[in-house]
This record gives C-alpha cells, sequence and structure tokens, in this order.
C-alpha cells in the first residue's frame, strides 16, 4: 500500500504531464487522460472514463477541469480533486503568462502583424468547424432547432446577456422534456 | 478592486459555460466587450496562441486576459491578475464535481439535469453561432459592415485564406499547421500588397 502522500505528488505529476503536452483541450484531453489513468496508472476504469465524459458534457466548466476534479477525487479523495486540478492548470498557467510577455514585446513589429492578419482569418475556419462539429453533436429534432435559431438570433442581434439566453433555453429544454415524457405516458406518439 | 472584478466575472464564466472549449469563446467575448480589456482583435489574435499552446482552452484564455488586465501596473499585477482570473474560471467546476462525485449515481438519473441539457446543447450552439459571426465581422469588415469592403484588397486576401484554411481543416490538417500556413500567407500578402499591417 503505497502512502497517502505518495499518492497524491503521483496524481500531481500524472495531471501536470497531460496539462504540458496535451494541445486544444476538451475531447482531445479526455483520451490523454484514458491513456495515463486507465492504461498506465490503472486507477480507474474505461467505464469511469464513459461516466467522466458524460458528467463533464453535463456539468458547467472546462472538460479538462471536470475529468481532473473527478478522477483525482476517486484516487485520492479532496487532496487528490486539490493536486489534479492544479496539476492540469499549472502547465497552462506558466506558458501563457510568459507569452502574455512576450507577445506585448513583439505585437508591434511589421511581420508580426501581417502574421495575426492571416491568423485571424485561419482562427475563423477552426471556429466554423468547431461549430459544425457541436451541431452534429446536438439533437436533431425541431425544439432544438428552434432552440439554435433563436439562441444565435438573440445573442446575434440583441445585447441581452448570454447568461440569460443560457438560462432560458435550459428551462425550455426542461419543460421539453417533460411534455414529450407526459405525451408518451399517455401514449400519444 | 479590478482583481475582484477579474476573479467574479470568470467565476461567472466558468459557471454557466457547458461543452468546454469553444463553448465558452461567447460568454468570454461578451465579458471582455463590456469591461473593456481586450479588443475584439487581441481576442482573436489570442485564440491561435491558445490553439498552438498546450493546456484547455478556459486556462489559457483565462490567464492571458488576467495577465493582460493586470499587466499594465507591472509583473506583479499581471501574475495576481492572471491568478485571480484563472482562480475564478475553475472553481466552479472544483466544486460542482466534488457534489457530483459525491452523489454520483442520483445526478446521473436525475431528470432536471438531463431536461436542461436538451436545451443546453443546441443553445451553445448557436451562441457560437453568434460568437462566429462576430469573428467574421472583425476579420472581413475591421471598419464596419459597409459595401466599402467590397473594394479592399483585405478583404478579398482575408477570404482567400479563410477558404484555404477552412478546406485544410475539414481536411483535418492540425489546427497548429493551419494557423502557420494562414500566418506564412498573411506575412506573404503584407510584404507584397502592404495590407493587414
Amino acid at each position: 500500500m503505497k502512502s497517502k502522500g505518495r499518492i497524491l505528488f503521483e496524481i500531481f505529476i500524472t495531471f501536470l504531464k497531460i496539462g504540458a503536452f496535451t494541445f486544444g483541450g476538451g475531447y482531445a484531453m479526455i483520451a490523454v487522460f484514458q491513456h495515463e489513468t486507465v492504461e498506465r496508472k490503472k486507477w480507474i476504469t474505461d467505464d469511469d472514463i464513459l461516466e467522466i465524459v458524460a458528467i463533464a458534457e453535463s456539468t458547467p466548466g472546462p472538460i479538462a477541469i471536470n475529468a481532473a476534479t473527478f478522477i483525482g477525487y476517486r484516487v485520492g479523495g479532496f487532496a487528490g480533486a486539490f493536486f489534479g486540478t492544479l496539476g492540469v492548470v499549472l502547465p497552462s498557467f506558466i506558458i501563457i503568462f510568459a507569452i502574455s510577455f512576450v507577445l506585448r514585446q513583439f505585437q508591434e513589429l511589421q511581420a508580426v502583424r501581417y502574421a495575426f492578419f492571416g491568423i485571424r482569418a485561419g482562427v475563423l475556419a477552426l471556429l466554423v468547424k468547431a461549430l459544425w462539429t457541436m451541431y452534429k453533436k446536438a439533437p436533431h429534432h425541431i425544439v432544438s432547432y428552434i432552440i439554435m435559431a433563436a439562441a444565435f438570433a438573440v445573442s446575434a442581434f440583441t445585447d441581452i446577456h448570454a447568461l440569460y439566453i443560457i438560462a432560458g433555453c435550459a428551462v425550455t429544454g426542461l419543460v421539453y422534456s417533460i411534455i414529450a415524457e407526459r405525451r408518451a405516458k399517455n401514449g400519444v406518439s | 478592486m479590478a482583481f475582484l472584478e477579474l476573479f467574479l466575472t470568470f467565476l461567472k464564466i466558468g459557471a454557466f459555460t457547458f461543452g468546454g472549449g469553444y463553448a465558452m469563446l461567447p460568454l468570454i467575448q461578451e465579458e471582455v466587450a463590456a469591461h473593456g480589456w481586450l479588443s475584439q482583435e487581441a481576442l482573436i489574435n489570442f485564440v491561435a496562441v491558445s490553439e498552438s499552446t498546450p493546456g484547455p482552452f478556459a486556462i489559457n484564455m483565462a490567464t492571458y486576459i488576467g495577465a493582460e488586465v493586470g499587466g499594465a501596473q507591472g509583473t506583479l499585477s499581471a501574475f495576481v491578475g492572471a491568478l485571480c482570473a484563472t482562480a475564478g474560471v475553475v472553481l466552479p467546476s472544483f466544486v460542482i464535481i466534488l457534489i457530483v462525485a459525491k452523489c454520483y449515481e442520483k445526478f446521473k438519473e436525475n431528470r432536471v439535469v438531463k431536461g436542461a441539457m436538451a436545451g443546453l446543447k443546441p443553445a451553445v450552439v448557436g451562441l457560437i453561432g453568434a460568437a462566429v459571426l462576430g469573428v467574421a465581422a472583425n476579420v472581413f469588415a475591421p471598419v464596419g459592415p459597409t459595401f466599402a469592403i467590397f473594394t479592399e484588397l483585405s478583404f478579398y486576401i482575408s477570404l482567400i485564406i479563410f477558404i484555404i484554411c477552412l478546406v485544410l481543416v475539414f481536411k483535418k490538417l492540425h489546427p497548429v499547421a493551419v494557423i502557420c500556413i494562414a500566418a506564412a500567407i498573411g506575412i506573404a500578402c503584407g510584404y507584397i500588397f502592404e495590407v493587414g499591417g
């Protein structure tokens, strides 16, 4: 039996590695979590990973943080959750903090300005792809399309804060699923 | 007070974005504009930096905005700013997951959670759609949506770069490679046609 301190240290180092070497975040990170914590460390099982994805999708916040906190808690309780989350955040924090200084120094250079002019058009392409991926993952029925269109229109063309849109859509989804359930119970198809 | 505002704003962002990754962009865009923390251009530039560095998008974004906001008063306050924003964006996830991990079985079958998710998934698509529209406006019409943009050479160069990158992205080229190609075309066109500076 390993000592508690040793396990916490291992959690921290493993998650530090995941934070430092995974590009893109989100689901790209789930694959790395699976490799490190299921295949290498054998802390959790593949079923746990599926659970984590389901939880991460239905709770707020970055998927990587959700996964790190959940796995850390399973392996080492509250302290495990703390060191797991700290480990996955720390590399980003240090790297980006350093880069923010470099960016400030270089962003006035003509070549850098030209580069970012091109990059912004490239970023738009990346975002369109991300939008397409999320569209494919969303439910495809009429109510879902209406929510999509309404959220888009309200966000794009009014000053209403995104928080209210998110809350409104959650309530709409809830009401819709209650109605759908009642209908199914009453045998109306 | 700027630090408290950073912390609270990112706490809000962390507590209300579902799905991770770019799902956070619409809220960040809105908050950054409301507080005047960064220009829309600087925000889009940083999306590229975030794609090219390791770590979750949300953490990168929070650390960067915190460092930029605090950075005006020196290195120490840049650090404190980055710390406040990052702690804010992480905290809601951390607390909620701890609670869920303790009573997972109940959470999994919860009808309220399931029902709300049926509305949240399409909502995120709509919100990101609006965010993408905002980015597109900044890329193609930085001075505002007038017909004058069609006479600007920079509009056509942006359009060509966008189409090339879109094809490459859907052909599953790595995002960092796409960004490098976009940067190379940007530099070349910049020096040849003197646009985009």
